[in-house]
């Protein structure tokens, strides 16, 4: 029991206090606050990115990085919307889209994985590179008029009241528990993030299990990008800027380590909860969006300044318990 | 031979292939385009490539101690939206005043950073990704009309936006572009020569040895922050004299791109390699490129994004698997001959002692 209750005393205590507290605060200012409806409306508005930090968490914990998500997102729509635009049967756009996640996924984890280069820049080329492939397909046309069962999946609840996307969440996140937390993959994920060349030399195929992320991420955020298409009913070259930093935004609040090896689904669980009802909260309080990123980005900084200066505190305490004791022999010899 | 291998290494390579491909892409593009060479042109791509070499410098000086600055395109929003605002209310402000305030406006949204990477022990990517929506929040929360207009701007903005300080030929040289080449210059010789620019290629090659040998590395990134903030600030007044209307999305993206500048000309994103000179050529390419995709009729505008992914990519990779094999293999030429002169000697000795 005891072992059982542990994770209360770490990083994911300190984050369900937080949650608790924000759920109660914005409670007690707005009645409708607790209501089924608004607690889907929530979820809804930032889907895409919530879909997203799942893989994104993986990826970070496997001590690499992909900030290429949300232009593979618009590429996604855009090949769609192209395709559509052509006169394809609608269907096939969509599989078309989910294929450019796909080629987009694996050409990062080539050059990652194969060609041994940092992801950091081979994301960055592709945050460029595959935005300007988007607005290549579209310039600078927006595309809707979709058939009409994509935009009812995309605004509509499918199943009492939720929506598809949500189903797809809550799906998507039991399968990357069982996989991340319960697995022997999972294990894998971690192994790598605490150190590549240790998991190699144990027999690990490091560079087929970062393949594997990197594709897994570009279809996903493909998917994402549907689903956006789908939820707004038209789809741009620039649609979803800056969504990759708000990604990570999130996994790293869940307490996930940016150089890899530690963190837990859970945590971002409840990051992405915090991250959500803060959001909602200070909406419901006239915040502008950027003044509410503000917020999210001081809330990342101090979670890890927080045990940072806790640890320097106790370190100074034992040191000078040290030395107290040191003293004390002394003068005891002397 | 030797003497050629003394003073020359693979890692500058790098810089003279950048300096081939820029003449290359200027000289094919002066084939394709009319007017190619004219002042104007030559003027607009100056001017770009001013603002966003000077953040890409100070992102240089941070990276190069394997750290990053994804704050610095709030920085620079920040401090040319706060300049702005104050030249808006204060027409009298000299210049001198309002550039030493951009800087010391910069500085101190950079001591933050550097506060919180080196003495709050904080992964920089964290505290920089909070500080990037932090900074851009504090720009949106700025009391008062959310725009600054060229128009309530005092006429010597627009004056040393445009004025030419002397001129080459037909070229005019702006002050804004010759200050940023002064500030190469000196970046480039302080990098190279004094302790303090050593220090940052030691603790980025090597932070734990750097930490072993006593180098006060703490500091040393502290400082490194606070410089690339001060030379964001400089780089927001120089926005602000070059662009005049700001609203408060200005300079958003501006990070990646001083990122992209630095990688391109050869910085690593893993500290301790690169130059500020291949950052100014790394950023003068770029901007070069896109320039001149953008005026060339071939292929259509919305090209130039997608081929910009590719060549920083592309440099990347060369850089990855050419230079270092080369380097590798200077390296071991290298020490062959040191092993070569040092058993010379000590047979020589022993001949004598004989």
């Amino acid at each position: 029991m005891q072992r059982r209750l542990e994770w209360i005393r770490g990083w994911e205590g300190i984050l369900l206090v937080l949650l608790i507290g924000i759920v109660i605060f914005n409670s007690s200012m707005t009645p409708h606050y607790l209501q089924v409806q608004n607690q889907i409306n929530l979820f809804q508005l930032h889907i895409e990115k919530i879909i997203i930090a799942l893989i994104m968490t993986f990826i970070i914990i496997n001590a690499e990085i992909d900030i290429s998500v949300a232009s593979v997102m618009a590429l996604a729509g855009c090949v769609m919307g192209f395709l559509y635009e052509k006169g394809l049967p609608f269907e096939w756009c969509v599989l078309a889209g989910l294929l450019s996640g796909v080629l987009t996924g694996a050409f990062n984890g080539f050059m990652v994985a194969y060609a041994r280069m940092t992801s950091l820049i081979v994301t960055l080329s592709g945050l460029i590179g595959y935005r300007g492939l988007a607005h290549v397909l579209l310039e600078n046309r927006s595309v809707g008029n979709f058939p009409e069962w994509f935009d009812r999946l995309g605004q509509k609840p499918l199943i009492g009241p939720f929506p598809f996307a949500l189903i797809v969440f809550f799906v998507l996140l039991i399968i990357a528990l069982i996989l991340l937390q319960w697995s022997g993959a999972g294990r894998y994920v971690f192994v790598i993030g605490n150190n590549s060349e240790v998991a190699r030399y144990s027999g690990v195929n490091v560079r087929r299990v970062k393949m594997t992320l990197f594709i897994i991420s570009g279809v996903i955020s493909a998917f994402a990008g549907l689903l956006l298409a789908a939820r707004l009913g038209s789809i741009r070259g620039d649609t979803a800027i800056g969504t990759e930093l708000e990604v990570i935004t999130m996994v790293l609040l869940g307490g996930v380590s940016i150089f890899g090896g530690t963190g837990s689904l859970y945590g971002v669980l409840l990051s992405v909860l915090i991250v959500l009802n803060l959001r909602n909260g200070m909406g419901l309080l006239n915040v502008p969006g950027e003044n509410q990123t503000g917020v999210i980005g001081a809330l990342l900084i101090l979670s890890v300044l927080g045990p940072n200066i806790v640890q320097g505190i106790r370190e100074t305490w034992n040191r000078r318990n040290i030395q107290r004791r040191r003293l004390g022999e002394e003068r005891k010899g002397g | 031979m030797d003497t050629l291998k003394r003073y020359f290494r693979p890692e500058q390579l790098r810089e003279l292939s950048l300096i081939v491909l820029i003449v290359f892409i200027f000289l094919f593009f002066g084939s394709q385009i009319e007017g190619y060479f004219s002042p104007r042109i030559f003027n607009r791509v100056m001017n770009d490539v001013a603002i966003i070499a000077v953040v890409a410098l100070g992102q240089t000086l941070v990276l190069l101690t394997r750290n990053y600055d994804l704050s610095v395109g709030s920085i620079v929003g920040l401090t040319a939206f706060f300049i702005g605002k104050q030249l808006t209310d204060f027409a009298g402000m000299p210049p001198v005043v309002a550039m030493l305030l951009a800087i010391a406006a910069g500085a101190s949204l950079g001591l933050i950073n550097g506060l919180l990477v080196a003495y709050g022990r904080i992964p920089s990517i964290i505290v920089t990704l909070g500080t990037l929506a932090i900074y851009r929040a504090i720009l949106v929360a700025y009391p008062g009309n959310k725009m600054v207009l060229i128009n309530d701007l005092p006429q010597w903005i627009s004056d040393l936006g445009s004025k030419q300080l002397f001129s080459i030929g037909e070229f005019g040289i702006r002050p804004v572009v010759a200050g940023a080449f002064v500030m190469f210059i000196l970046f480039q010789l302080a990098t190279s020569y004094l302790r303090f620019g050593r220090q940052l290629y030691a603790i980025g090659s090597n932070p734990e040895a750097a930490r072993i040998g006593g180098l006060p590395s703490q500091k040393i990134v502290f400082s490194a922050f606070v410089l690339c903030g001060a030379i964001a600030g400089l780089a927001g007044f120089l926005y602000l004299v070059r662009y005049g209307n700001l609203n408060t999305a200005a300079a958003q993206g501006v990070e990646l791109d001083s990122i992209a500048a630095a990688v391109v000309g050869g910085v690593s994103t893993n500290g301790g390699k690169g130059t500020v000179m291949g950052t100014l050529l790394g950023a003068l390419m770029i901007n070069l490129l896109q320039q001149s995709l953008l005026r060339w009729l071939v292929i259509s505008n919305f090209w130039v994004e997608a081929l910009l992914g590719l060549l920083i990519l592309l440099a990347v990779l060369i850089d990855s698997v050419i230079i270092n094999r080369l380097s590798t293999l200077w390296n071991q030429r290298r020490m062959e001959i040191q092993a070569e002169g040092e058993t010379n000697t000590s047979e020589e000795k022993e001949s004598h002692a004989a």
